[in-house]
């Protein structure tokens, strides 16, 4: 074992670190904005909405995220230069990053899981609350706003933990289209000092202890918020 | 391999020299023979683990925790990465000190038994609480009934719990067949590596990018069809588990 390389990489493993965290709240916070009206469209919306969203979900689910990171990243990224201007316009500094594709796929990814979760707590919420709703005269955005999507929320935040766990174990695949987070900057450390299982190990340890640290505070939140059964 | 001077969608997927259609499909076979024997792997080292975790000693139960714990909190992508080069330089070193040399560890071998060892973790833990599941009246009987340990397993604990594992095991297959995706990274050639490099080839030679998002495409939809195609298996496979339970009243 020869760790001499830890003080010299020490500042790009802190900056890929940050990296990995951003793309996982990024990606958890538009993915579940995305999961809420794919989810309600599945649970009460009309067949024209629900379709798709199903359809959506299902093909998020059922395809590996290294492909649809590869689809949007190599597959779509590489059309982009072949529109005349794009190269010039101020969309390009965005269009070549890979962090922004990085970002999106993990977001639709995550918002096809989620908003299957999400279709089912729509689902749970009782019928009786909905009904007492109406029958207050609320108008339907009211209701969805006041009573349908906070109880949905409610039955949601147990299963948050698992998923923000399942969701930081799916970013290090990002490293493969350049983008340099931990998982990346394990890759230039491979790369540059030939040292194969040093970087991987430090790299999994500090991947493990964000999977125990998501874990305790999702705990230490779940415990504050009052459950009435 | 050769293409033709135009290319429509035909001639990819068509078989033979012209098309992809045979590289994708044997691709594809491979990818399903992975996830299928990485996953059988992971059944038998979950049913191992399960019983550990459930009637094996203090230090048993300790391993088996460590062991489900790290596995499932380290991504699968670093996991591979890691199992797949350290075993391989393991076993390299093993074979040599009995002074076998210039050995070259099967690829295929290394990408199941990598992936199986990373399903073990998680299905210790589905069969393990699918187990727990089962009412205790049927267990207390097959030892009324006098059978050994072994026959009651067999008999009793194995059928009785496969009905609450199953949905459970259902979605660790379809994880078996997307975390085979990432078995590309460290160079094998499955169903994600192959579409990408015929993609990568024919952008080349017909010098028009849009190639790369057609054969993407095509994987993708390949590996929905497996997904698809499993669900419904295992759908099918609980029906049939749950007709020895009794119905919800």
């Amino acid at each position: 074992m020869d760790w001499s390389w830890f003080p010299v990489y020490f500042p790009q493993l802190i900056s890929g670190l940050w990296i990995t965290l951003v793309i996982l709240v990024l990606s958890m916070f538009f993915g579940f904005i995305l999961a809420v009206p794919i989810g309600l469209a599945q649970a009460a919306g009309p067949w024209w909405l629900a379709w798709p969203a199903r359809a959506f979900c299902t093909f998020i689910r059922g395809t590996p995220l290294l492909v649809q990171i590869w689809f949007l990243y190599y597959g779509l990224g590489v059309l982009f230069p072949m529109i005349p201007g794009l190269r010039q316009s101020f969309m390009w500094p965005i269009l070549r990053e890979g962090f922004y594709y990085a970002v999106l796929a993990l977001s639709l990814s995550y918002a096809g899981y989620e908003g299957e979760v999400m279709r089912g707590a729509f689902l749970a919420v009782p019928k009786g609350e909905l009904e007492a709703a109406r029958a207050f005269g609320m108008p339907r955005f009211t209701l969805l706003r006041r009573i349908w999507f906070p109880r949905a929320v409610r039955t949601v935040l147990p299963t948050l933990a698992g998923e923000t766990v399942t969701q930081l174990k799916a970013t290090p695949l990002v490293s493969t289209i350049t983008v340099m987070d931990l998982m990346g900057v394990r890759g230039k450390i491979n790369q540059d000092t030939l040292r194969v299982y040093e970087p991987l190990l430090l790299v999994a340890f500090i991947y493990m202890c964000m999977t125990f640290v998501i874990v305790w505070i999702f705990n230490r939140i779940e415990r504050m918020v009052p459950q009435k059964r | 391999m050769p293409l033709a001077a135009t290319v429509t969608i035909f001639t990819i997927l068509s078989f033979g020299d012209q098309g992809y259609g045979d590289e994708i499909a044997r691709s594809a076979l491979m990818t399903v023979q992975i996830s299928v024997l990485a996953y059988l792997v992971g059944f038998l080292i979950g049913l191992g683990g399960a019983v550990g975790k459930l009637t094996g000693s203090r230090v048993t139960r300790g391993i088996l925790d460590i062991y489900t714990t790290v596995f499932r909190a380290i991504p699968e992508l670093v996991l591979i990465i890691l199992l797949y080069y350290s075993g391989n330089a393991a076993l390299i070193a093993i074979l040599g000190m009995i002074g076998v040399t210039g050995v070259q560890i099967n690829g295929l071998l290394a990408a199941i038994v990598v992936l199986g060892i990373v399903q073990g973790a998680y299905q210790t833990e589905v069969i393990r609480a699918a187990i727990q599941a089962i009412p205790l009246g049927q267990i207390e009987a097959a030892k009324a009934y006098g059978m050994s340990p072994v026959l009651r397993f067999r008999r009793i604990t194995l059928p009785a719990m496969l009905p609450f594992a199953i949905p459970g095991l259902a979605n660790l297959f379809l994880n078996a067949t997307k975390d085979s995706a990432l078995i590309s990274i460290v160079g094998f050639t499955e169903l994600s590596q192959a579409t990408k490099q015929a993609g990568v080839f024919v952008k080349y030679i017909q010098g028009n990018p849009l190639y790369l998002l057609v054969f993407y495409g095509i994987a993708a939809l390949v590996y929905l069809a497996i997904s698809m195609t499993s669900n419904q298996f295992f759908a099918y496979l609980e029906r049939r588990m749950r007709r020895g339970q009794a119905r919800p009243a």
